[in-house]
């Protein structure tokens, strides 16, 4: 994966998000660059997810804006989604399909080619060998979040957010998503993550915000 | 812009290939609300000829409506819809793959078995031809239409009347110049200008239901 220069960022000046009428967060501002992670932290109902699916693009917020490489998300829309790589509460899987053709049609419509023998390669990395031709309804709970995980192999987004991707994860499949996960920040990418478990961040790049008051 | 339509139409093939029972529901809907008016109004052949293309129809557009509701219900349960938002590819397109798809699993089901049913009300061979036609030109245009509906309500709890109410005054036209043209049909009129107004609605819908439905559906993830 071989990223660029550290110029592009992701900058949030004056963010506001409200659900219905509660007001979420107010005026939240942050810049995240290449290279860094971004822990996002808070209690239950604080606006994390929320947050991250403005970040995403997928929510509007109710004022405020969210700039990639000094432009708008909203002007740039597919632009943008091109160098994004969201992963929510949900995985995301189809249960009739199996591993292999979701991460393989996930690629495609991400805009790039992987071929069988490739999903099949990224399915052992990340554990799920033995598994790749199921229909991912027989998985159990933590194998079909490392299908939907299986993703960040694939892909070479510069922007990771991932919702509380350690949910469901033995401590084998924790450990390799944390280096992934710092591996990607090693090469200039970023992440932003969610997470209530205590895992092992990474060193001087995370950056951490904490959301609502610290504790309600 | 062709191949990631082409991949959510096979992905989408080959999901209802996996649970066939649901295609079979809208077919048996189908066959089952026409092969009961016969027997409620009486086997009179000129009556039956008379109501045939109006009951076949209006069958065909229940059955079609019966469907739409899983257009993108079961991709908004599961997360793939969410991330089909944030792909680089247009929704629009994405959107006109999964009713392309929608359509060949539950339409032309019904296109098939039209002129089957048709023979049970002593439709002539032209009025045959003609029902398959406007079928084929108006069942798409159904779906289409429908997509917008079916976006809008997504995620409701009482989704399915919402989407009846939604759906149903915009089908009406396509029920007017599908049945019409079938009468004009049989009556020796021709059917050919009500099947030119049926073409026109599909290629509206064409173009402008992908564009509302992508918009719907955004709505619908916030």
């Amino acid at each position: 994966m071989a990223h660029g220069t550290l110029d592009s960022a992701l900058q949030i000046e004056a963010l506001s998000c409200a659900r219905g009428d509660r007001v979420l967060f107010r005026d939240l501002s942050f810049a995240v660059n290449g290279g860094e992670m971004l822990h996002l932290k808070g209690h239950n109902g604080s606006g994390k997810t929320t947050l991250l699916r403005a970040l995403a693009g997928l929510l509007l917020p109710e004022s405020g804006e969210i700039r990639w490489d000094g432009k708008n998300i909203r002007s740039l829309r597919e632009e943008y989604s091109r160098h994004l790589l969201y992963l929510g509460h949900l995985n995301g899987i189809k249960g009739d399909l199996t591993a292999a053709e979701n991460l393989r049609i996930a690629a495609t419509l991400d805009g790039f080619v992987l071929s069988e023998t490739r999903a099949w390669e990224l399915l052992s990395e990340i554990g799920l060998r033995g598994y790749e031709d199921l229909p991912t309804k027989h998985l159990s709970q933590g194998q079909k979040r490392r299908v939907a995980l299986a993703r960040l192999l694939a892909n070479e987004a510069r922007i990771w957010i991932l919702d509380e991707p350690f949910t469901a994860l033995d401590v084998a499949a924790v450990q390799m998503l944390q280096d992934v996960i710092h591996r990607h920040v090693e090469n200039g990418g970023i992440a932003i993550i969610t997470t209530h478990q205590e895992v092992a961040m990474l060193g001087e790049q995370t950056r951490t915000i904490t959301l609502g008051r610290p504790h309600a | 812009m062709l191949e990631p339509l082409y991949w959510i139409v096979r992905r989408d093939l080959t999901i209802a290939m996996r649970r066939r029972s649901d295609i079979f529901t809208t077919l048996i809907f189908f066959v089952i609300v026409v092969s009961l008016f016969p027997l409620g109004i009486g086997p009179e052949p000129n009556t039956l000829r008379l109501i045939a293309p109006g009951i076949v129809w209006v069958g065909a557009l229940l059955a079609s409506m019966l469907a739409l509701e899983q257009i993108f219900s079961a991709d908004h349960r599961d997360g793939t819809l969410e991330q089909m938002l944030l792909t680089p590819q247009p929704v629009a397109i994405l959107v006109a793959g999964k009713v392309l798809a929608h359509w060949l699993v539950s339409g032309v089901p019904l296109v098939v078995m039209a002129p089957l049913l048709g023979l049970q009300y002593d439709l002539s061979w032209a009025g045959l031809q003609t029902l398959v036609v406007s079928l084929l030109l108006g069942t798409p245009a159904l779906s289409l239409i429908g997509a917008i509906g079916a976006a809008l309500t997504l995620g409701l709890r009482s989704g399915g009347v919402l989407l009846a109410l939604l759906v149903l005054p915009l089908y009406i036209p396509v029920l007017i110049f599908g049945a019409g043209a079938v009468e004009a049909t049989v009556s020796g009129l021709g059917g050919r200008s009500h099947l030119s107004m049926l073409a026109a609605i599909l290629v509206a819908s064409l173009v402008l239901a992908p564009l509302a439905t992508a918009a719907a559906l955004r709505v619908a993830e916030d």
